[in-house]
Parts: C-alpha cells; structure tokens; sequence
C-alpha cells in the first residue's frame, strides 16, 4: 500500500478544482472547507485516483483553529492519501458534508458534530449520535474542562 | 370492509437481551415488517478519547481494552503499533510473535462469540451459545496463564508485550491446538447443515459490495459481501507477511455469508496460530524504552484488521508524554451505519439476526 505524498497530487487537483489548495506536503493536502465537495469528487471519480473507500473523518481542535482529516483509500490502485481541511475561530464552523459520496461518512461527521461542534451543511440527519440530544456544549474542544 | 392498519412504533432496547449492550433501536413496525429504524446509541460513552489526552502513551492501554471488550488484545495491539509507527520504535521479534499468537487467538475467540450470539438471536436458544463458551474458556485460561487477566487483559506495551510467555504455556497450547479442530467439526456438524438456520439466514440483511465500500464496512460484513480487502494482507503490518492464511470473501452480503466468512476465519486464526508457534524465535519481549515516553511532534493514522474490521487509531503528538489528540476509528461504529439499509423492508426477527450478525460491542461503538 503506498501513502501518496500531497506534493505529488497537488498540481492536477489544483487543476481540477482551481483555487482548492492551501498547502501540501508529503503527508497530504490541506485544502480549502468551501473546495471540500469538489476535491473529495475528484479524488473519488477520477480513475487515475479512484478513491472509492473513506477509512476515517475526524476533526482536531487547535485553539485558534479546526482540523477535519480524512483518509481515504483507492482500494484498486492499493494507494492511501491523507486530506485536511481549516475552519477558523470556534463558533458557527462549517465544512460540507461527503456524506453524499461516501455514506459511512454519516455517522462520522454526526460524532464531530456532537463532540467538537463543526456543523456539516448538506448532511441530511445532523443530530448528536453520542451524546443526548439535549446536552449543551461540545466535549472534546480543549475549553471543556 | 376495508381493514384497518396502523403503524406501531416500537422501542427495543437499550436493555434488552438480543442488542449486544446497551443499544437502542426505535422502529416503526407495519405488522412485521420494519419500515422505518432509528438506531441510538451512546448509552455507553464513556469519553476516552477526551480521557486519553490527560494520559500517557501506557496509561491509554488499559483503556483501549475497553473499546472493544470481546478481543481486547487486538485493541490493545492497535494503539501500540500506532505509537511504535509515529515514534519510530522497533519491536523485537520474539514479541512480534507473541502478539501474533495472542492476536490471533483472540480472533477465534471473538469469531465464535459471536456466531454463538448470533445463532442464539437466530432461536437456538443457549445451546451452540454455550458450546462456543466451552472452547473460549481454554484460551481465557492460556490467557490467565500468560497475562493473569481472563478478559480485559492490558498485556501489549509499547515496544512489545509486558511478560514473556510462561513455560507451562506451550504444553497447554499445543493441547488446546490438538484437540480445537475436533470441537470445530463437531460445530460445523450440528448447525451448517440445519434447514432452519439456512433458511432464516440466506437472503436477509443483504447489502451489496458497493454499497459496503460507500458505508466504510470493514471487517467479516465487508468481505462477506464479496470485496475482497483484509488489511492483514493489503496494508501488512507487523510480520504478517511471514504466514500463509487466505482471505474468505463470500458472494451475497447476506446473514449467511457473514455467519460462514466468521466461520472458516476461525479456521484460517488457527492456521497463523500453528505457524506462529513454530517459528518464534527466542529473544527479548519488549524494547528499551524510557519510562516516560515521549513521541516526536506529528501525527499517523495506522490501522488494524481487529475481528470486527479496520480498527484504526489516529494519534496527534505534540511532543509531550501525551496525546494531543487520540481518536479511534471503530469497526463496528461505521458498520453500524449501514443497518438501516439493511433491515428496512424486512421482518422483525431477520432485523434482530441481521444485528447479532454485524457484531457489534458497544464498548467501541460508543467509546
């Protein structure tokens, strides 16, 4: 299985969906939130990338910013690529959902939501998964002590 | 006269004896067919994702025999390999080995727990439950010998597991592998064949191989539905690549083939076992390590064909002696995604079979 480094994938995605990428470097792609939907396409349909299964969504907080991770892998070209996306600040976050391309991405996005925040606009049920539905707050974010 | 139907709303669960653990679904029932299901779950959240960035790399492993209670070594097994990948350590052979006996045992261990929680679901009320118990009582006790722990065991560390195998283990082993295939035929023998199982299990809770990849399924459900991917051999990882085993894919993604992918899966564990057993080497059992690890700053996502599939862990370092962040990707919590498809338009008993058959532990699904 090989671990495609993002310098290597950057300038045909940049070409694809121009004014996506933020920056690369051999552990992946940082892309722009509102590019995700356009990215995640590419990757996903393009047979020279055929990106078919999503192993992992998760989201970091980093105080002044959001992570959200995914890391997909082309089961077919046996190749894995990590891809980052930035949200800034710590209220009203927003990434669009992938949950339309991949739909073990449902959950997912509904657990990040639940216990970080980031809401995913386009996710057709996002309501807390982990948590109930009445609990104010979010847990992991690192100012929930 | 027209007849009267209403739809009923039924909650079963979270205490129930066929939800594998606190797991709650609400369905809505037109007479026996399920139309609409709303699985809830949660109610064992415990947050140790949020628990494990306030601790060390060895004080997480306790924990991570908690995510998925039934083979607890597998997860410990996961985390350690993820932090030996992001630090750069390397494992000696000898508990290379160790692990993969241990892992692989705990495979057959959590394969025939489930099948006998499964064909309990299915009505055959404790009996093959019971008979899969007294097999799974002769590798617990190996476990005791070996660790102490008869079920949550915290035996992996990083660089290697904590004690090295006893002598009176491998005398106790090779009886256990002399007689295990005797009691697997007599399984096979009493329930393969039996018309009721086949015909309540053949053809319910289909899900087709594109739509397990879309749903990120992993594991028994995903190569049951005939896509042929076992991280074991496509993203090898320990010493894998030094054993014979095949990769049992099945054609329907039906309840059946699930049920006989975990099957023969028994049979292929037993396989790596026998091989494992024969070539370990001697040597030490765990690496020099400081007692307060740190890890470099980055991160890596490294994952693990645990029973119930892809268990991955993805850990963020920021240099100190704990996780910045720590986040497990759990099999059974993405296989649940796909429960909806699968059981919306079937009757209420094939729901119930169709759960027993993804093989849930809501230790991992809810963490």
């Amino acid at each position: 299985m090989q671990a495609l480094s993002g310098i290597d994938i950057a300038d045909k995605i940049e070409t694809a969906v121009p004014g996506s990428i933020l920056s690369s470097d051999e552990k992946g792609i940082l892309v722009y939130s509102k590019a995700i939907p356009g990215v995640m396409k590419f990757l996903k349909d393009t047979p020279q990338f055929d990106f078919n299964y999503l192993n992992s969504l998760t989201a970091v907080d980093y105080f002044d910013y959001f992570e959200v991770v995914y890391h997909l892998t082309s089961m077919k070209n046996k190749q894995s690529v990590t891809v980052k996306t930035r949200v800034n600040g710590r209220d009203n976050l927003e990434v669009p959902t992938v949950s339309n391309l991949w739909r073990g991405a449902d959950y997912q996005e509904r657990e990040v939501f639940d216990l970080l925040g980031i809401r995913f606009p386009g996710h057709m049920n996002l309501k807390r998964i982990a948590l109930w539905q009445s609990f104010e707050g979010h847990p992991l974010r690192k100012d929930f002590l | 006269m027209p007849l009267k139907t209403e739809l009923v709303t039924l909650n079963i669960g979270p205490h129930h004896p066929s939800t594998h653990g606190v797991f709650r679904m609400r369905v809505t029932l037109d007479g026996e067919i399920v139309k609409e299901a709303e699985p809830m779950f949660g109610y064992l959240h415990r947050g140790l994702e949020k628990l494990a960035e306030g601790r060390t790399y060895t004080q997480i492993i306790p924990f991570t025999d908690r995510l998925d209670y039934v083979s607890a070594m597998q997860g410990n097994w996961g985390h350690c390999l993820a932090v030996e990948t992001l630090g750069g350590i390397e494992v000696p052979e000898r508990a290379e080995y160790i692990r993969v006996i241990v892992g692989e045992l705990q495979r057959i261990i959590n394969h025939m727990l489930a099948v006998g929680f499964f064909l309990t679901d299915l009505g055959a009320m404790q009996t093959p439950f019971l008979l899969m118990f007294r097999e799974r009582e002769k590798i617990v006790d190996l476990y005791e010998m070996i660790c102490g722990q008869r079920f949550l065991y915290n035996y992996m560390r990083i660089g290697g597991v904590s004690h090295d195998l006893p002598p009176e283990f491998f005398p106790a082993v090779e009886k256990f592998m002399a007689e295990y295939p005797a009691y697997f035929q007599e399984f096979e023998e009493l329930l393969k064949g039996n018309e009721i199982v086949q015909a309540r299990t053949i053809g319910t809770g289909v899900i087709s191989a594109e739509d397990a990849i879309s749903y990120s399924m992993s594991g028994p459900c995903l190569r049951a539905a005939s896509v042929d991917w076992d991280l074991r051999r496509d993203v090898p990882y320990s010493i894998y690549d030094r054993f014979k085993f095949d990769v049992i894919t099945g054609r329907n993604g039906d309840n059946w083939d699930r049920y006989r992918v975990r099957m023969k899966e028994i049979m292929q564990s037993y396989r790596i076992v026998e091989q494992a057993l024969e070539q370990i080497p001697e040597g030490p059992v765990q690496a020099e390590l400081p007692q307060l690890l740190r890890l470099p700053e980055g991160e890596a996502y490294v994952a693990i064909e645990a029973p119930k599939g892809e268990q991955g862990f993805y850990i963020v370092s920021d240099g100190s002696i704990a996780p910045y962040r720590w986040h497990v990707r759990s099999p059974d919590f993405i296989n649940l995604g796909a429960i909806r498809d699968m059981i919306i338009g079937t009757k209420i008993a094939d729901m119930i079979a169709t759960l027993a058959s993804i093989d849930i532990c809501l230790g991992s699904v809810d963490r």
